[in-house]
């Protein structure tokens, strides 16, 4: 009798009580289906609705013509305010940006006076602050040019930029692919480590433990099960929800990239399963599961920008296989790239898996006696 | 005659079963009565639906002359009601002394001060419990807690005593010593009634009358003595069984004696040496020794808890003993090896199968698993089926069989390999008369056809009379060792019974007496009072709080948790778009071009790499993320700026993290206009001067507004899921009764619940406060007062959150997962972390404007970085208050006081 044959045995004897499990099959589907659609149309693009008012003591059409450069979709329809109202307004939050257009605005740019503009800035808000102010600035300058009837400069040099693999900077492509990833980890992390946890409070693992069987055979079918049902949701939000519905075109192979997922979750469910063994109840597992996910999911590169943390934070997530995944399935699903480029991702990803697999398999033994 | 219970026509379903089919009843005052018959007839839905902790689904039922499925009624009568739940110690809390159980329930009633403290020392005092009051309950035996449960049961001096089972698994002595206490306190309280269910048929001889059920109806509903001349039986055992309908009686024909066809041989099947095992100081198992015969029905009696379970896991390799050995077939169980596990079945107490699979896929597995071939697979479960009349039940999913059929599939599991030697763990309790006996004769049949060595632990006496030799076990040691008839020989008793309760009075007399004291309990008045009562949610509060101290493990998780997530977020999570790799490809290299590349590559946002060769290679080197940035400067770039041309400098940027890109887009652009006014300067006159004031935050630095946002992050996920699993929790560990059983509301319970995790996450609150000062050197400029209260706001309404997640699940892994999903998308993407909430659209915009979250990043982002006093935050204070009163609203709402 093959080692493959009995593994293979469990596993579906996993997937048979996953599939009676009612409220653990409602919230996968809802991770990979309403919740993947909900992030990526939250409208995750950063310049967008952006709150502006306007200080207009000017009244001119110079005036007119720079608030009417603000427009949907990037900004809110400007308002018009008062000057003693700035202060309220910033500090109650309601605009990012009060932009102060001062008297004598267009008389002072006729007769050649540069103009002093205002512009104020609700700097906690920090990524639209960031870019916006550049925008803002970028735009006033344009329509005082074009009012004056003058180029910006007389060197005609024109940057022109073109975005490479998402060409009208949609957030939704990104956001969705990074929400799958997220969800990806969560659950299978979740899954893994409650099947375990099953197991023990209704006490069948003993009878695992005491039948022909090794510790290997028990923690991979577990970990199989995982992979298989993770997998074909992750492979159903992809095609379905991110193709399908929220039309974001993926240049790679989503084969490939369901090749790396399941490494991934070979990854993702050992650490779960491990979680699992050095934990004895569920409110630990779930401080546990917390501490882990959370920073796996802010800092792996797929929420902010990985370059710019702590190097020493940058190597720390290197140890961490979401950081990998996100690289890799950014390369595969937008860049096109194939296995001659993330290759080492998908190394390093295997490695973080049986490191964590070995522990747990460690650990297991000890933990089931532990408990009794 | 008055009535303590009325029942008429009263019918309870679950699923797929019916659980009671029109009970009709009424029950004298001040009777004792009992309810017989095996597990899952329906005795506990009845005892649960009289107590008022289930709901009532159809019939009337009243107590003490009242309508119980009025909830203003069951209020006013819970204090003359007292309901003890199946299950030792179910309802009590492991971790906590008696004397805290004793408060707890005592502060649940509403009882004061002076009152506790004097109802509390009586009872103990009864019970023999006194000198062990600050003992925890996880370390109490079987017998003292089932006493504390009693304890708890009266604290309120009902009037209607309700106790489920209270005697099950408890060693006969203490079992003996409970009914003795029940008939003391009935001799001071004559008035009181007392309902009791009992798997224990001859226990229904102590009662006034006997209720035996049997498939949710009632066979009979008189007194004992009736009973046994009705039926014309010697023991209530046989009474019950003659009770039955005619079709399940058939199948049973007594017990068959089998005479051994294989020749005993004398070889040795199990050999134990010394066995002991510990559990850091506590001693499971104490130096137990036994040699089995091959063949041999070896049964092992005892108490719960008194090392029975322990033994048979040592036996079967899943626990190492901590000293001595033991030989299976000669062999010594170190060596453990898989060949060693396919001699062995092992039937788990409480039949551990899975429930999800069909008896057939149950079967099959088991085949599989244990290699049996597969050529002889089908026939050998087809056997199997066939042996143990489970044909009838083949596609049925094991988790809604009857008890009896359970216990025949478990058994059936553990032989499917054809084993040598059974181990089987209370293989028959809660099982009726007629499946044990039935079981029974299938062990007989395997130990003297098939010359299977079986090793059987039960709390049943008459079962020890069925081995060939026996144990007699107590608080992990052997008392004695024999054939049953030479035990009871030796004790000059009738039966085993009889023998095993001098054999222990013996050993516990050369150590402690559990007897109590002389007494006389008076009479306590306890009123509801009706409206919030500070010591009802006291008792909840208090509980919780010492239960939460003594997991250390859980505490320091949650605090330094917090702080280990603030420390890495805080650091970790930047807007700030840094080291940027950067690539030019100069198609030109004429000077103006190196110029124009050098002025932008000195930008410290850039990192600039090794220039480019080709735009293949470019293409490449984005595609492989090495990459960010590319600048392609066209050839005659240098002679066409001269000739005063048009000329286009292309700027490649990856654009799969939209926000990284146009960031990108803003540096390049803005370099690039700089380097064009830098070459005009003093040329052209510069239109319009633009001046950036940043505002709260002047070095544009994102600690400054990451930090404030990283606060609220963790004071969502951690308190939630605290609060969501220890509800939750009580609801899988059953001490939920507690909640339905007592005059306890709804708010106090609620609050009570929540105030020691409010209390955590403000410790916590402080400590990322200090966290944030002085580690981080994020100063706080506006009002810590009003930080503070927005923080109790904000806590009251998270764990909140984690309280209404609980009233919707049943299990702990459901109201995990549950939460971690419901509270991290909306707060780590939709409550303004990173973008403010008015910049999303449609259902995001939604979630946001109604998360907390939103509020408190707000309040705390602006305390930090601007000194506006109370008016300034207002908006956000009230919709705090607003979600906090609404969620708790909403779970006061669908909480439900009874068991659905």
């Amino acid at each position: 009798m093959s080692s493959m044959y009995r593994i293979y045995k469990l596993t579906l004897k996993e997937l048979l009580t996953l599939y009676r499990d009612k409220m653990m099959f409602f919230f996968i589907i809802y991770s990979f289906s309403f919740a993947i659609y909900l992030a990526a149309t939250a409208g995750s693009m950063e310049l967008r609705n952006v709150p502006i008012a306007f200080v207009d003591e000017d009244r001119s059409i110079l005036s007119q013509r720079v608030i009417d450069a603000f427009y949907k979709p990037r900004f809110m329809t400007p308002q018009i305010i008062a000057y003693d109202q700035i202060d309220t307004l910033m500090d109650g939050g309601i605009y990012t940006f009060i932009v102060i257009l001062p008297e004598d605005m267009q008389k002072d740019l006729s007769q050649s006076q540069t103009p002093q503009i205002q512009l104020n800035i609700d700097a906690t808000r920090m990524s639209q602050a960031g870019i916006g102010a550049g925008y803002i600035s970028r735009i006033i300058s344009q329509e005082f040019a074009r009012y004056k009837k003058t180029p910006t400069s007389q060197l005609s040099i024109e940057l022109i930029p073109s975005y490479k693999y998402n060409p009208n900077l949609e957030g939704s492509w990104f956001g969705s692919i990074n929400e799958v990833i997220s969800n990806l980890m969560l659950l299978s992390i979740l899954l893994a480590g409650a099947a375990l946890m099953r197991e023990r409070e209704h006490g069948t693992i003993e009878h695992l433990l005491v039948m022909p069987l090794q510790s290997s055979e028990i923690l991979l079918a577990k970990i199989f099960s995982t992979i298989l049902v993770i997998l074909f949701w992750v492979a159903f939000s992809l095609l379905v929800v991110v193709e399908g519905i929220l039309d974001v075109p993926l240049v790679g192979s989503v084969w490939l990239f369901l090749l790396c997922g399941a490494l991934m979750l070979f990854a993702t469910s050992s650490i779960g399963i491990f979680m699992g063994t050095i934990t004895s109840s569920m409110p630990q597992f779930g401080m546990m599961l917390i501490l882990v996910v959370l920073p796996l999911m802010m800092l792996s590169g797929g929420m902010t920008p990985y370059e710019s943390m702590p190097l020493a934070l940058q190597y720390l997530m290197y140890l961490s296989p979401t950081t990998h995944f996100v690289e890799l399935s950014q390369a595969i699903l937008f860049r096109g790239a194939g296995l001659d480029v993330i290759w080492e991702n998908l190394v390093a990803i295997f490695f973080i898996g049986m490191f964590f697999f070995a522990f747990a398999l460690l650990t297991f033994k000890k933990s089931m006696e532990a408990q009794s | 005659m008055k009535s303590v219970v009325k029942i008429e026509s009263l019918f309870y379903k679950y699923k797929n079963t019916q659980a009671l089919e029109d009970i009709s009843l009424e029950i004298p005052l001040g009777a004792t009565v009992g309810v017989i018959g095996p597990d899952g007839v329906g005795k506990s839905t009845l005892l649960a639906l009289i107590a008022g902790v289930k709901k009532i689904q159809e019939g009337s039922l009243e107590v003490f002359e009242g309508d119980i499925s009025l909830e203003s009624f069951r209020q006013n009568v819970r204090s003359r009601v007292a309901y003890m739940p199946q299950g030792l110690g179910k309802n009590l809390y492991m971790s906590l002394s008696i004397y805290e159980n004793l408060l707890f329930f005592a502060r649940l009633f509403g009882l004061s001060k002076e009152q506790r403290e004097k109802r509390i020392e009586l009872l103990l005092k009864v019970t023999g419990l006194y000198e062990f009051q600050n003992r925890s309950v996880g370390k109490l035996s079987g017998g003292m807690k089932q006493k504390l449960g009693l304890c708890c049961a009266l604290i309120h001096d009902p009037e209607l005593l309700i106790l489920d089972e209270p005697t099950t698994g408890v060693d006969p002595l203490s079992r003996r010593e409970f009914w003795e206490l029940i008939d003391k306190i009935k001799g001071v309280q004559k008035n009181m009634s007392v309902i009791v269910a009992t798997a224990y048929m001859q226990e229904a001889q102590l009662f006034d009358y006997t209720i035996a059920m049997d498939e949710g109806k009632i066979l009979s509903f008189t007194t004992p003595k009736e009973l046994l001349s009705k039926t014309d039986s010697k023991d209530i055992d046989a009474a019950f069984i003659a009770l039955l309908p005619e079709v399940k009686r058939l199948k049973h024909n007594g017990l068959q004696e089998i005479q051994k066809s294989i020749q005993k041989d004398e070889a040795i099947a199990i050999e134990a040496r010394h066995l002991t095992m510990k559990f850091g100081d506590f001693i499971a198992v104490d130096d137990v020794s036994f040699s089995i015969k091959q063949g041999e029905i070896f049964g092992f009696l005892g108490s719960n808890g008194c090392g029975k379970t322990t033994t048979m896991k040592m036996l079967t390799g899943l626990l190492e003993p901590s000293a001595g050995e033991v030989d299976l077939f000669g062999k010594t169980i170190k060596e453990n090896s898989l060949q060693m596990r396919k001699d062995v079945g092992y039937m788990t107490q409480s039949f551990s199968l899975y429930n999800e699979l069909s008896i057939l896929q149950n079967l099959r597995l088991h085949a599989e698993l244990y290699g049996v071939a597969s050529g002889q697979k089908e026939q050998r479960v087809e056997e199997v089926l066939e042996r143990f009349s489970l044909k009838q039940y083949s596609t049925s999913l094991a988790g809604d069989l009857p008890l009896g059929i359970k216990q025949r599939l478990s058994l059936a599991v553990a032989v499917i390999h054809k084993p040598k030697m059974l181990i089987l763990d209370e293989p028959t309790s809660g099982v009726d008369p007629i499946s044990r006996d039935g079981f029974w004769q299938l062990l007989l049949d395997l130990a003297h056809n098939d010359g299977v060595t079986i090793f059987i632990s039960t709390h049943f006496m008459n079962e020890g009379e069925r081995c060939d030799r026996i144990s007699l076990m107590h608080q992990g040691k052997v008392l004695a060792s024999d054939t049953p008839d030479v035990l009871i020989a030796s004790k000059q008793k009738e039966n085993l019974e009889e023998a095993f309760i001098e054999y222990l009075s013996e050993a516990i007399e050369k150590k402690e007496s559990h007897k109590g004291e002389i007494f006389a309990l008076e009479k306590t008045s306890v009123q509801i009072q009706e409206g919030f009562l500070l010591t009802r949610f006291g008792g909840y509060a208090i509980r919780e709080s010492l239960e939460l101290l003594r997991d250390p493990v859980r505490l320091v998780f949650a605090l330094l948790g917090m702080v280990i997530l603030m420390f890495v977020m805080g650091y970790g999570i930047s807007m700030d778009v840094e080291d940027l790799k950067f690539s030019v490809l100069d198609n030109d290299k004429s000077p103006q071009s190196r110029e124009y590349v050098e002025f932008i590559s000195g930008s410290r946002y850039f990192l600039e790499q090794e220039e480019l060769q080709s735009y293949a290679q470019m293409e490449e080197l984005m595609r492989r993320g090495e990459i960010s940035i590319a600048i392609e400067i066209p050839p005659d770039f240098g002679r066409d700026i001269h000739k005063g041309l048009d000329v286009e400098v292309g700027a490649w940027i990856d654009g799969t993290m939209s926000f990284r890109a146009e960031t990108i887009h803003g540096y390049l652009l803005g370099l690039h206009t700089s380097y064009l006014q830098s070459k005009l300067y003093g040329e052209a006159p510069v239109l319009v001067d633009i001046q950036m004031r940043y505002r709260y935050n002047q070095d544009f630095k994102s600690l400054y507004a990451i930090v404030p946002a990283v606060i609220p992050m963790l004071l969502i996920f951690i308190p939630s899921i605290l609060m969501a699993l220890s509800v939750v929790r009580e609801k899988e560990l059953g001490s939920i009764t507690n909640f339905y059983a007592t005059p306890v509301t709804r708010l106090e319970f609620m609050l009570g619940k929540q105030l020691p995790y409010v209390v955590i996450s403000m410790v916590s609150f402080f400590g990322l406060l200090l966290l944030a000062v002085f580690v981080f050197g994020v100063p706080i400029k506006g009002d810590l007062l009003l930080l503070t209260f927005g923080a109790f706001l904000y806590v009251f309404a998270t764990t909140g959150l984690g309280f209404l997640m609980s009233v919707f699940t049943k299990t702990q892994i459901a109201a995990l997962g549950g939460t971690a999903i419901a509270t991290l998308l909306p707060t780590v993407s939709f409550s303004g972390m990173q973008d403010p909430v008015s910049s999303l659209d449609g259902v995001a915009y939604f979630i946001g404007n109604i998360f907390p979250a939103t509020y408190f990043i707000n309040i705390s982002r602006g305390i930090f970085s601007k000194d506006i006093g109370f008016s300034g935050h207002s908006f956000d204070l009230f919709a705090l208050f607003l979600a906090a009163l609404c969620i708790a609203a909403l779970s006061l709402l669908t909480l439900k006081k009874q068991e659905q």
